[in-house]
């Protein structure tokens, strides 16, 4: 019951929020490797026919924001535009030697590991200026980390309208369960980015959000 | 030889976000693990975070941060009011924070009613303090 008038609070929320702006900033935001560019690059192909960003099994892929202008998403008539924020994974620690361990030269590493760190500088700065924020987690991965609670309470914080992804699906040890007793108080969709699992549900709660 | 230090809420509670949190990591970055009394506000959690990165370095990797602290979202509206009342009542000192070095304390666990803290092997450790 609780749930639903959250729910109901947020929908109207998010709602009265596309309402009101016609270029509003939609952010994508979570931890490293949850799949945000992949989610960024299936909406950009979807409904610009062409990918956002460069994805890596290596964390830390992207260290820069990346903006898509001008996004339209059309259905049954309704229609939503949004500029879309990709942003750096949010991190508490960046150590070099993963990178190592993970197949890049020692100088590449160190390289990468700096870059990282200005695009969590970066992501946390670029919060204040979202409108509302897609939250991508990994739903293989212990949702209280964190890094997860400081992203979402920090959004809370700013009053900015939140929609949690549970990215994933698609593997033997996703838990949607698990990522919904955490955030109870959250929209939450399940998806694969990475597959197209669940993407017309992903949009259909877009446009849900935004009557 | 690890070192836990306890920094009692009234310590830092008076202080500007930027020196509490400047506070907290130059403890950090002496290798010691912080438990703190009470827990930071999201924005001051969101600037160590950001004042973390500014610090990493050859020898210093980042930190592990974790709070234990009741949920109050997730229980019903009496206990919310109960909730609101403590945190009035106590400042903001209900709860621990514990922050400690990335190259020692490897992961924090939370369950979330408990925290479990997974440490660096010491060789590794002592290797990953060098530059």
């Amino acid at each position: 019951m609780m749930f639903h008038t959250v729910n109901n609070f947020i929908n109207r929320f998010f709602g009265a929020l596309f309402r009101k702006k016609r270029h509003i900033k939609l952010g994508l935001y979570g931890p490293p490797n949850a799949g945000k560019t992949t989610l960024a690059n299936h909406i950009c192909m979807d409904w610009l026919g062409e990918e956002m960003g460069k994805v890596s099994h290596i964390p830390h892929e992207t260290r820069e924001i990346h903006v898509k202008e001008q996004i339209n998403i059309k259905s049954g008539g309704k229609e939503l535009s949004f500029n879309l924020v990709d942003t750096p994974g949010i991190a508490t620690k960046i150590d070099y030697e993963d990178f190592v361990r993970a197949g890049l030269s020692a100088k590449e590493a160190k390289k990468r590991a700096k870059e990282a760190t200005k695009g969590v500088i970066d992501a946390i700065k670029w919060l204040d200026d979202m409108d509302a924020v897609i939250v991508v987690l990994d739903s293989t991965k212990d949702p209280y980390s964190q890094v997860n609670l400081t992203i979402i309470g920090n959004l809370e914080a700013r009053k900015i309208p939140v929609l949690i992804v549970a990215n994933k699906v698609d593997l033997k040890r996703a838990s949607i369960k698990k990522i919904q007793a955490a955030f109870p108080q959250y929209h939450l969709i399940g998806i694969s980015a990475k597959e197209g699992t669940n993407m017309e549900k992903f949009y259909e709660s877009l446009f849900k959000v935004a009557k | 030889m690890i070192t836990l230090q306890f920094i009692n809420h009234s310590t830092i509670q008076h202080l500007p976000p930027e020196r509490k949190v400047r506070k907290l990591l130059e403890t950090v970055k002496e290798d010691k693990i912080i438990l703190l009394e009470g827990r930071l506000t999201k924005q001051e959690e969101a600037h160590l975070i950001q004042a973390t990165m500014e610090h990493i370095n050859g020898r210093f990797r980042g930190i592990e941060l974790s709070v234990l602290s009741s949920d109050q979202k997730q229980q019903g509206l009496m206990k919310q009011v109960q909730h609101s009342l403590l945190g009035l009542l106590t400042g903001g000192r209900h709860g621990i924070t514990i922050i400690g070095p990335a190259t020692i304390v490897k992961e924090i666990k939370k369950d979330p009613d408990k925290i479990q803290l997974l440490m660096v092997e010491a060789r590794a450790a002592k290797r990953k303090k060098k530059p």
